[in-house]
């Protein structure tokens, strides 16, 4: 076997699939090995493996692919622990995806934004829709999928009125026989796969304080690990791990507060001093408001089986005004390992302390095992918000390189000696003082959309934003009866005659190899497959697929809407392999796309309008599911 | 594939935009419409058509947008000066009043008013950009409140009392915009002499942003700066005797004029109030003062 580029952390399995030091060249030698090498069993298992119970139907869910995720298969998010959204499926590849075709579509039957990923376990695919949250299981074995079962969980929609809008959902999770997902209203509910039945459904967090989900669960040794959103009602960001049998609690870690709260024992040790100290939770905060601290837990969950470590990252700080919570406003912005047994903290790092430009870095942790400067290391990828690329050692915390993938001028640099990060002072927003052309803006280089890492190329593929801010005046605003002023925030495109790239990440080097720029910002995620080709869809609904060497555009088709989902790739009961994604135009930016949405008017999706203020013209709303094949 | 940025460029700029930038709250800005078309059924049957208006139908009932919790303002039971204020106009023109309740968050304008369920909301401030407004009809002023027996009569931010007290403010929890008295505690270094309410405060619980008013009546803080009409409405309830100074010097940040908005474009709606805004000016002036509104001579708008 040729020296291993990148490793991603199978589920069930540790599948070192092996690519290739010349990968580049990308060849059909190379095609080959990996295809044979493809649907062979791995050899090695990791130490815990979700889903150990067998089937309860065997003509859904086939024996065997039951206690380990079979190569065609998607049971979690990312695909994997690692989050990699890699594909070992290489039957459409470079040479034939021009052929691709619509196979066939299927409705949810709600117009709104769709983001996440169906699931594919078996012969079924699962397909979690926005609020109202029905779940659909589809039968892949009759020809064009026909519905199996629905399952329509009970929701507050008074609770949606208080939340305010959110209706997005980023997807289920399969594990011991069950489909476990949340809900808008903050529950968490686990389904039969097979039969479509609600095994336990739980409230997790309450919606009359503002908390909601919208996350996607992760099951790592019979825990469901949940994170809450919310930030913006002052609810306190937190972690919560429910036990997949009964949804019972086991532990819960909020973002901030005493260590107690956040579990943080003796075992915590992070990389960096400027990341250690007893309650920092509290002490970094002034008063009590760490209790509205915010950095609420609404992104992607990674796990490391080898480690036994979970990672994600934390949102902003609470109340706006960053003069008023003097301090660095721990653990707000901040990337956690945690132990999943107990919810111990192992390491943190700040990414930015003391936000002022709502920089929420709740962002993919993609964990991958590759030579790094002479020796292999195991590493964690952070494409941040922060307009910079974070490639960490995820055993140690320590942070091995940042750099720029997108304009960005509120910093300089981040030293790896130290862990901090040079500002811009001019660009730090302050109460009352106009501060011009901040990049990027409050929407990041990216936000939730997931990178996708391939095995065979070792590069991360972004999707990437290019959008800056002005922080200007105040004007009246009103909540509860109660009026006061609030500050202006504008936005608009980046420099470089773009507002979105697809950007190929080499994480050793720290630079784009090769990239696509789009006009519209880039909300969708990306997959990366075995036949060297990445998958990735426009918020103007053009759902594509490149060369994951040249980055060179193969194949594109016009979807119904806007893509604001995540491709994904499985093996057909047939044979063949197909590659789904989602079409309904929506999330933070998306929702300037709604008829109904002005955007003259202030509120309208935060202020993005004008950073999308054509978007109207190139998309309306919709809800499908497209599934192609060759 | 760029050639459409710098036409983006001018149309961001010509938008400015109140933020509350965000995070996942910036998915939570999603409209609900999907939510009304699915719960309440009451999908608005004219998208967002605007100006569509001609001639229109004599007015068959006032369509009121309401908190339904949020006293003294609003409730669903109709005991807030905003149900009173409505019932009189309804009177006069001889219609019923019908309400669409909704929680007074973000998303309130966009979900009630533009989703065209209902035609008033009762009070905005008279600059909010969300909505047409009529003349102001009111003029109220953040206030300290305090406990009468402590005596400290404090009436400014540059009180130096202040720098000893536990200071309870409401947080509005959007990025990029506070109570104003966060602002002006900011500025002064007050910082950590804040103890924060959320003003969505719990929804389970009647009026939650009351809770800091009652903070103070309890000594759990020691003073408290609320919007005018709130605090005085619950002062007056207060078992405890409370004081209300209204923050000195007035200005811009701490006393606003209040109007009612309705939809952009909506001149037939805004006459009709206007005209009865005239009209019974001092039978409402009567009304705000029984909920114990404090008052101010709007010298500026």
């Amino acid at each position: 076997m040729t020296s291993i580029r990148g490793t991603v952390l199978a589920v069930g399995a540790a599948v070192s699939v092996a690519a290739l030091s010349a990968c580049k060249s990308g060849n059909a030698q190379q095609r080959d090995t990996a295809r044979a090498r493809e649907g062979v069993q791995p050899k090695t298992q990791v130490a815990s493996r979700p889903g150990s119970t067998p089937a309860e139907s065997a003509a859904v869910l086939p024996a065997g692919a039951l206690s380990t995720q079979g190569t065609g298969e998607w049971w979690m998010p990312g695909r994997d622990y690692s989050g990699s959204r890699y594909s070992t499926l290489n039957d459409i590849n470079t040479s034939n995806v021009a052929n691709l075709k619509v196979t066939t579509t299927f409705s949810t039957g709600v117009l709104h934004g769709h983001e996440g990923q169906p699931l594919v376990v078996g012969t079924t695919m699962y397909v979690v829709t926005p609020y109202p949250n029905l779940l659909y299981a589809i039968d892949l074995t009759k020809p064009g999928g026909v519905l199996r079962w629905v399952y329509t969980p009970p929701t507050s929609s008074r609770a949606v009125g208080i939340a305010c809008c959110d209706i997005i959902n980023r997807g289920a999770v399969y594990a011991d026989g069950k489909i476990i997902y949340n809900t808008l209203d903050a529950q968490t509910v686990a389904v039969n796969a097979s039969t479509g039945k609600e095994v336990w459904r739980v409230r997790v967090g309450d919606i009359n304080i503002g908390e909601t989900i919208t996350g996607a669960p992760l099951v790592v040794k019979g825990k469901v690990i949940v994170g809450n959103s919310g930030a913006e009602l002052g609810v306190r960001g937190y972690v919560i791990a429910l036990d997949v049998g009964s949804g019972k609690q086991v532990w819960k870690a909020y973002s901030t507060g005493p260590d107690a709260d956040v579990l943080i024992g003796p075992e915590f040790k992070p990389f960096y001093a400027r990341d250690r100290g007893t309650d920092l939770g509290v002490k970094t905060w002034t008063k009590d408001q760490w209790k509205l601290g915010g950095g609420t837990v609404w992104g992607w969950i990674s796990y490391d089986p080898e480690t036994n470590t979970l990672f994600y990252s934390t949102a902003n700080p609470g109340v706006w005004n960053p003069d008023l919570r003097p301090g660095d406003n721990k653990w707000s912005i901040t990337l956690f390992a945690r132990d999943p047994d107990n919810g111990h903290a192992k390491w943190a790092y700040q990414f930015v302390k003391h936000d002022a430009w709502d920089y929420d870095e709740i962002m993919e942790n993609v964990l991958v095992d590759m030579p790094f400067n002479g020796q292999q290391r195991k590493l964690l990828i952070h494409p941040g918000r922060t307009g910079f690329v974070y490639t960490f050692d995820r055993t140690t915390g320590e942070l091995l390189n940042a750099e720029k993938y997108q304009p960005t001028n509120w910093a300089t640099r981040v030293d790896t000696k130290t862990g901090e990060t040079t500002e811009e002072p001019s660009k730090r927003t302050h109460e009352g003082v106009v501060t011009r052309d901040i990049c990027p803006s409050s929407t990041g280089a990216k936000d939730q959309q997931p990178s996708a890492f391939s095995l065979r190329t070792g590069l991360l593929y972004i999707p990437a934003h290019n959008v800056c801010m002005d922080y200007e005046g105040v004007e009246a605003n009103y909540i509860a009866g109660t009026p006061y002023l609030g500050a202006s925030v504008k936005m608009f495109p980046g420099p470089g005659g773009y507002r979105g790239e697809l950007v190929a990440w080499d994480p050793v080097h720290a630079k784009t190899v090769c990239s696509v720029k789009e006009d519209l910002p880039l909300w969708s995620g990306v997959l990366a497959t075995a036949g060297d080709v990445v998958f990735y869809g426009t918020m103007d609904g053009w759902f594509r697929a490149i060369d994951a060497h040249t980055c060179a555009q193969l194949w594109s088709f016009k979807t119904g809407s806007g893509i604001i989902g995540n491709p994904i790739a499985y093996r057909g009961p047939d044979g063949k392999e197909y590659i789904a994604v989602y079409s309904g135009i929506g999330g933070w930016m998306g929702a300037v796309a709604f008829p109904d949405v002005s955007i003259d008017d202030p509120y309208t999706a935060l202020g993005v309008a004008g950073a999308v203020p054509d978007i109207k013209q190139k998309t309306g709303m919709g809800g499908m599911l497209y599934v192609f094949s060759l | 594939m760029s050639s459409a940025s710098s036409r983006a460029g001018r149309g961001a700029r010509k938008a400015r935009l109140t933020i509350s930038l965000g995070t996942e709250l910036a998915v939570l800005a999603l409209p609900v419409v999907l939510f009304a078309l699915l719960v309440s059924g009451s999908a608005p049957e004219q998208a967002h058509a605007t100006n569509a208006t001609s001639a229109p139908p004599k007015l068959q009932t006032l369509r009121v947008c309401a908190d339904p919790n949020n006293m003294p303002f609003s409730n669903e039971r109709q005991q807030g000066f905003e149900n009173r204020i409505a019932s009189l106009i309804a009177h006069d023109l001889g219609v019923p009043v019908q309400y669409t309740w909704w929680p007074e968050r973000r998303g309130f304008v966009r979900n009630t008013l533009e989703a065209r369920s209902c035609d008033v909301v009762m009070q905005v401030p008279a600059s909010y950009e969300l909505t047409e407004h009529t003349a102001p009809y009111y003029r109220s002023t953040y206030v300290f409140v305090t406990r009468a027996d402590r005596h400290l009569a404090i009436e400014s931010f540059d009180d130096p009392a202040l720098r000893h007290l536990r200071i309870g403010i409401h947080m509005m929890g959007d990025d990029y915009a506070n109570s104003p008295a966060a602002s002006a505690l900011a500025r002064r270094g007050l910082a950590a002499q804040i103890v924060p309410f959320m003003i969505y405060g719990d929804y389970s619980q009647p009026d939650p942003p009351a809770r800091i008013i009652r903070a103070v009546a309890t000594d759990s803080i020691d003073v408290a700066v609320a919007w005018g009409p709130l605090a005085g409405y619950f002062a007056k309830r207060s078992p405890v005797r409370l004081a209300l100074t209204p923050v000195t010097p007035a200005s811009r940040e701490f006393a606003f004029s209040m109007a009612m908005g309705v939809r952009h474009g909506d001149s037939t709606m805004r006459a009709v109030l206007d005209t009865e805004l005239a009209r019974r000016r001092a039978d409402i002036r009567r009304i705000l003062e029984d909920y114990g509104v404090p008052l101010v001579e709007s010298s500026q708008r």
